[in-house]
């Protein structure tokens, strides 16, 4: 029997305006720190040094149990805060704004934490900015870290109501009760009937920084891409190639075409709608899905020349494959191509004089040298197209990631001068010297090649693997692709990026041999990051409903679920409750001992009040004994004492063992003559 | 009554589960236990839908399981919160006499037959009743804890304990579990001394007792251990100056010779009404207990008479009596 703690002061104060203790303070504060960590970097510089020299100035008030300085203060701090975020984002609205204020308002409202009012809104803003980091990565790494800032959270909502709560309990409990939402957040997740985003129109800004093929090509732009080894897409193939991918040469994803060209960028032109498939299809198909991240543009990428039209998307004149949206989430779609068909044998003549299009004026070398090989050659179009490659063979040219910058003519720079470049040069010289020779060609971008996870068989393309061909359209076969780095750089093509590369060059970092092992444990994130991506940030309605079909549920529609999700939480939470009660009611073994010495007494009228503690009851009863009973007394006390050491005194799991044993057999020994009636 | 306070009066009857006052331990089973959300639940519920729409708005994937995971949080908290009170069980504590406009200390055991302690668990008084404190405990595993609440006392006679609610919301304080309970526990209030009262009566009693004997016919019987109601000049100060850091003593003296007299309800003044009578009886016997006099008692009455004696049990049976008296 303890005696319960003296009243606290401030007990006639409402919960919520209690003042907030150190130890709550300290909770709140280091779980703001959990939570603003990750969120940091992706922070404009200036406002993560202010935040961070706010949380600091909070850890030193802290630290020096100060007093927190005046409201006037935070105020100014906050407009300055916010004229920063104006100044830099141009506007208080949108979606980068909006989480940069949240992360402003955050620090300054640890400075004014006050009650423990104040110290619960700190808690939700916790919350809402652990969300507002998925605005920036949905990685697995920073899915953990969002997790544990979320335990922290919980456990000072913990410390925030019951503050005398040692620490590691508090945290061992929001564990706890984390774990236990997991059930609940998996039926939720997968059964939360899912809406395609989004709601509203979405602010500008939603997605920015984002790389990948644009669409135009100027001398340097796809070379830069190649530096990123950001994922572009992952395929997995299926039918007969499903156990062995079709070989790298002719791995060419075709994206954006680009047919305009002004004298230094080479642009797309309005692309018209194909009604059907403009080719027959002859040959074997390759068969493959394709999970395609976010890109933010039209272009769904395929294998040349696709066979299939997702849904939702169209095939353009220029055999392209166009998304009525811009892909804005991953999006996966099943694809059938038939490489090496020919297209295009009657192509309209309004798109073959648009192929022929130079701007008047620039590159005169060029021109004259594709006229003097018409003039040479006559009539023959292979024959100049095997020239060209020819010149790009004979005449020494390097493939490299850092050609020198070009001027004002840029095809003569670096067809007759320079004679340095990556395949945008290549190609781009290339149906140059075509159109100029007479001949319909047009610049090709996509992705060549990829690499196949062996962990599981996924063919991953990065930006790296972006590349630029050519097509040019020969009288009677129709569209054939040229690729001139080829030309240069075989190995480009045969093998990767790396290889073709010459020695000295400064690769991207994972194209380096030596960095073999890291090569190894890049495949089995990535295939785990594929998974994590398909199952996890790629579970949209189409997935769900996929899915949930596959799980037996016919027709899956949101009424289906809704009931289904309402059915199994309610069955879950059924479990956990029964699970709460079943624990049972039992006495501890050295509780039901002494309970059975006072019913033992009882009969004597010497029953144990509930307050009494073991010494004042073994006294009472001596105190109750007549004289002769002075033995029996002293063996009560004795009891009494082994009890309390039982209950009340440090000791090993052995020695209570011990203990229990000698006070279940002294209470079982004890006996009571009739002369000891008191 | 009005129709709300008979709804009400109804309501904690049926949430009692019968008649109050209910017979110890009262043990909390589920069926008694209610959970509501708090304020600050329904808050953190407004929040997790606005997390919820701007998850869907922009497609975060991990955005719907941030909000599904603390929705799942909520949840474990309703089961937490209801746990922590479910089965608990309320027995009688220690509960002694007060005089009226005293503060009734009510003693109520608490105990958790659970292998984990229940933190945060407030005991509450009616809200209608003066100002309350709450007093929030922490029943360890396994043990009990004796809570004290105190009530205000206006007269005499039994008091007994309100209904009290007992309610936590540990461990989120997002959800608040409480369950009323109506323990038989009452407390005997006495009736208030008088302010003011006439000096205790030094004639001899109706029976001729022993009257106020000269102080050198006292008759020493020996020595016993201080305790701290005995009256100063029955101390042995000369014992006590002896020995300087030992315990002081108290002189006893034999009982015969001690003064006796009788506290007479048909003594005091006509004019006095019952409740001041009873009060300058009290005065009386407590004056009489603190200078170590013995007195009897005589109350109109069958059973209104209580032989004289001087000990602590003749204090507290004299004060029931007229703590209970009631004039036939």
């Amino acid at each position: 029997m303890r005696q319960a703690d003296s009243a606290q002061p401030d007990r006639h104060i409402k919960p919520l305006a209690r003042p907030l203790s150190a130890r709550q303070s300290l909770w709140l504060y280091g779980s703001a720190l959990a939570v603003f960590a990750p969120l940091a970097p992706y922070q404009p510089e200036w406002l993560s040094a202010l935040a961070s020299l706010v949380l600091l100035w909070r850890g030193v008030l802290l630290w020096r149990g100060l007093a927190l300085p005046s409201r006037w203060l935070l105020i100014l701090v906050m407009l300055a805060g916010m004229s920063g975020i104006l100044l830099h984002f141009h506007t208080l609205f949108g979606r980068n704004p909006g989480v940069a204020l949240l992360v402003l308002l955050f620090a300054l409202k640890l400075l004014e934490m006050r009650n423990v009012r104040d110290g619960f809104a700190a808690v939700l803003l916790g919350y809402f900015l652990s969300l507002s980091q998925f605005f920036f990565t949905q990685s697995i790494g920073y899915a953990v870290l969002t997790l544990a800032g979320v335990t922290a959270t919980t456990a000072a909502l913990v410390i925030l109501h019951h503050q005398r709560q040692p620490p590691a309990r508090a945290l061992r409990l929001a564990g706890v009760m984390l774990l236990q939402a997991v059930p609940f957040m998996l039926l939720l997740f997968v059964l939360f009937p899912r809406v395609q985003g989004p709601l509203w129109g979405l602010p500008i800004d939603a997605f920015s920084g984002q790389t990948g093929l644009s669409d135009s090509m100027a001398p340097g732009s796809i070379s830069q891409l190649s530096q990123s080894d950001a994922i572009a897409f992952r395929v997995k193939f299926s039918g007969e190639f499903a156990a062995k991918p079709p070989p790298q040469t002719s791995l060419y994803w075709r994206g954006p075409v680009l047919s305009q060209f002004d004298g230094r960028t080479w642009k797309i032109v309005q692309p018209y709608v194909s009604n059907g498939l403009p080719y027959t299809l002859s040959g074997t198909p390759v068969e493959y899905t394709v999970t395609l991240e976010p890109h933010y543009k039209h272009w769904l990428f395929a294998l040349e020349l696709p066979a299939t039209i997702p849904p939702d998307s169209i095939l353009a004149s220029d055999y392209e494959l166009l998304s009525k949206a811009p892909v804005r989430a991953r999006q996966r779609y099943e694809m059938r191509s038939y490489p090496g068909i020919v297209a295009g044998v009657d192509e309209a003549p309004a798109i073959l004089r648009a192929d022929l299009q130079l701007p008047p004026g620039y590159n005169p070398r060029a021109r004259a040298l594709a006229a003097a090989w018409r003039a040479e050659l006559g009539a023959d179009d292979v024959a100049i197209m095997r020239r060209m490659l020819d010149y790009y063979r004979r005449q020494v040219f390097i493939y490299t990631l850092s050609p020198p910058l070009l001027g004002e003519d840029s095809i003569d720079e670096f067809l007759f001068d320079s004679k340095r470049g990556f395949c945008e040069h290549f190609s781009a010289g290339f149906v140059f010297m075509m159109r100029a020779a007479g001949i319909p060609s047009r610049v090709v971008t996509g992705y060549q090649g990829g690499e196949i996870n062996p962990v599981d068989g996924t063919l991953i393309v990065r930006q790296s693997d972006a590349h630029a061909w050519a097509e040019i359209w020969l009288k009677g076969r129709g569209w054939l692709r040229v690729d001139p780095t080829a030309a240069i750089a075989p190995t480009r093509i045969e093998m990767n990026l790396a290889v073709a590369l010459p020695a000295g060059e400064v690769r991207p970092l994972m194209e380096r041999p030596a960095f073999k092992w890291l090569h190894q444990m890049r495949y089995r994130w990535d295939a785990l990051t594929n998974v994590w991506n398909q199952w996890v940030l790629g579970y949209n309605p189409q997935r769900q409903r996929e899915l949930l079909s596959r799980l037996g549920m016919r027709s899956p529609d949101w009424q289906q679920m809704t009931t289904m999700l309402t059915v199994m939480c309610g069955v879950l939470l059924l479990g956990f409750t029964a699970w709460t009660l079943r624990q049972r009611q039992r006495l501890d073994p050295a509780l039901a001992a002494w309970n059975r010495l006072s019913r033992k007494l009882a009969r004597h009228g010497l029953a144990r009040r509930p307050w009494e503690g073991p010494y004042d009851y073994a006294e009472r009863i001596a105190a109750a004994l007549p004289a002769d009973g002075s033995a029996l007394a002293a063996e009560v006390q004795e009891i009494a004492g082994i009890y309390a050491r039982l209950r009340y005194a440090e000791r090993t799991s052995a020695q209570a063992a011990q203990l229990l044993q000698e006070l279940k057999k002294r209470i079982a020994q004890l006996a009571w003559r009739d002369s000891h009636k008191p | 009554m009005s129709f709300a306070a008979t709804l009400q009066e109804r309501f904690f009857r049926w949430a009692l589960r019968g008649h109050a006052p209910e017979a110890v331990p009262v043990i909390l089973t589920q069926r008694r236990v209610y959970v509501l959300p708090t304020r600050q639940g329904l808050v953190y519920a407004v929040s997790l839908l606005v997390m919820l729409v701007g998850a869907i708005n922009y497609n975060l994937s991990l955005g719907y399981a941030l909000v599904f995971l603390l929705a799942g949080l909520g949840t474990t908290a309703i089961l937490h919160t209801f746990r922590n009170l479910a089965h608990l069980r309320i027995s009688l504590g220690r509960t002694e006499p007060v005089f009226a406009l005293e503060h009734a200390g009510f003693g109520i055991v608490l105990t958790n037959l659970r292998n984990e302690s229940r933190p945060a668990i407030r005991l509450s008084l009616p809200k209608h009743l003066p100002k309350q404190p709450q007093v929030e405990v922490e029943v360890p595993a396994q043990a009990s804890i004796e809570v004290r609440l105190e009530l205000p006392t206006t007269q005499r006679g039994w008091l007994t304990l309100p209904r009290i609610t007992l309610e936590t919301n540990y461990p989120l304080g997002l959800i608040r579990a409480w369950s009323y309970a109506a323990p038989d526990l009452r407390c005997l209030v006495y009736p208030a001394p008088a302010a003011v009262a006439p000096p205790l009566p030094s004639t001899p009693g109706a029976d001729g007792g022993a009257t106020r004997l000269a102080a050198g016919m006292e008759d020493f019987a020996g020595l016993r251990g201080h305790q701290p109601a005995d009256p100063p000049r029955h101390v042995a100060w000369k014992a006590a100056a002896r020995q300087d850091d030992g315990p002081l003593l108290t002189k006893l003296f034999s009982g015969a010779a001690a003064q006796t007299l009788w506290l007479d309800w048909n003594s005091l003044p006509a004019t006095l009404g019952i409740e001041e009578r009873l009060a300058v009886l009290s005065r009386w016997i407590c004056d009489a207990h603190a200078s170590g006099l013995a007195w009897g008692l005589r109350l109109p009455g069958p059973g209104g008479e209580l032989a004289p004696a001087a000990d602590d049990a003749h204090f507290h049976s004299c004060l029931k009596l007229l703590a209970l008296y009631a004039p036939s």
